[in-house]
């Protein structure tokens, strides 16, 4: 499994790419909507997309617009990690094709269990 | 640092005398990392001149606190997702076969802590069966953890926990720093206190019980009790929900394992309840 962390915050980056490395994920770090974009038009293959709202160039939510635009890009899932946590925040990240939302702060059992959700690693039965 | 052997012995025996729950040697660090809080609240040095003092003067209500903080586990949304996938996807439709017209379900969230299971059952169903009238008793030998159900107001990191975003979207209003549930899912659940070596609690028979995360802390012949007095209160054709560690085989030939998708759930065998 592939994953892309999108944020402009170095420090978040490494905490988010560290929980999906335990969780057997491969990732690769982009600090803005733009560098995801050109990571992604370059060919690069991602299972899940972890992208902060707030960055500078292309914010998180634009990211998420121009991936959804694209047919050949629909098997990425999309995850907004983000400090906003207003109710109408969410809605707007899942009507424009977010597939799930965390609010930051969180855990790491809380990324596994969003993951779990979204089929993405396996089911621990006895968790 | 960890707890002295007779404090040990004392937390041990009233956990087990009270609540059936095994706390076997090697558990010393939930010992004293639980009991601490309440060590503290009481003016205590630490856990064992805390425990030496109940010991010394017996406080029944200390006893239930002391109970409380080390019978009460960590929760999250959905638990493992597949026992709600199994519930949709199996359990309803195959209840809807058997009894044609179904109109209402009652449900059993058994041990059910600050409420996330009987509330993510309650809308797994509201999504999944909205026509049907959903009653779920929700128990738990804690009244502190019943109250925190009650109120259906859960922190930002209690929500990040296994909720979907669109169920979080769907069911909740942010007040404040909490998040608060709506009326529609608080009315489907009603929360008791209940032991389950106890009378099954009202509201039966159901029709489905989620019995998750329990019986793994119970030794064999409490499983046994336990599950004899759920059966008692299973409506025929019924199913129970185990989690994923546990199962009724070699423990009570009563029940069957009906295999769905990748878990399994239970109910009573046709023979028997015929």
């Amino acid at each position: 499994m592939r994953a892309l962390v999108v944020d402009d915050s170095r420090t978040m980056r490494r905490i988010v790419v560290r929980i999906l490395g335990q969780l057997g994920y491969e990732t690769s770090e982009a600090g803005n909507g733009r560098e995801a974009l050109d990571l992604l038009e370059a060919g690069e293959v991602y299972d899940l997309a972890c992208i902060d709202w707030n960055m500078p160039v292309m914010d998180g939510l634009e990211l998420v617009v121009a991936v959804r635009e694209r047919l050949d890009w629909r098997a990425l899932t999309l995850m907004m990690v983000t400090t906003e946590s207003e109710h109408g925040q969410i809605v707007r990240a899942l009507a424009a094709g977010a597939h799930e939302y965390m609010i930051k702060p969180f855990t790491p059992d809380a990324i596994r269990d969003k993951l779990e959700l979204l089929g993405l690693i396996p089911i621990e039965e006895n968790a | 640092m960890t707890v002295a052997a007779d404090t040990f012995t004392f937390v041990a025996t009233l956990v087990r005398q009270r609540s059936a729950i095994q706390l076997e040697p090697g558990k010393e660090y939930l010992v004293e990392s639980r009991l601490l809080p309440l060590a503290r609240q009481a003016g205590a040095a630490g856990v064992d001149e805390y425990v030496r003092g109940l010991r010394t003067q017996p406080r029944p209500l200390e006893y239930e606190r002391v109970v409380e903080a080390l019978t009460t586990n960590e929760t999250s949304w959905f638990r493992d997702a597949t026992p709600f996938q199994a519930l949709t996807r199996h359990v309803v439709p195959e209840l809807a076969l058997a009894h044609p017209g179904l109109r209402s379900l009652r449900v059993w969230s058994a041990a059910c802590s600050t409420g996330q299971e009987p509330y993510s059952i309650a809308m797994a169903l509201a999504e999944s069966a909205p026509s049907l009238e959903v009653q779920i008793t929700a128990t738990d030998l804690s009244e502190e953890v019943l109250a925190r159900g009650r109120a259906g107001r859960y922190s930002q990191l209690e929500v990040n926990r296994g909720l979907p975003a669109t169920m979080l979207v769907q069911h909740f209003e942010r007040v404040g720093i909490e998040w608060a549930l709506s009326q529609r899912i608080r009315r489907a659940v009603t929360f008791s206190r209940h032991n389950l070596l106890h009378a099954p609690p009202a509201g039966g028979p159901y029709d489905i019980i989620f019995l998750r995360n329990v019986l793994i802390y119970f030794d064999l012949a409490t499983k046994q009790e336990v599950l004899r007095r759920v059966q008692s209160v299973m409506r025929p054709g019924g199913f129970l929900l185990l989690g994923g560690a546990e199962t009724t085989i070699g423990i009570d030939a009563a029940w069957e394992r009906v295999p769905v998708g990748r878990s399994s759930v239970y109910r009573l065998n046709a023979r028997r309840s015929a």
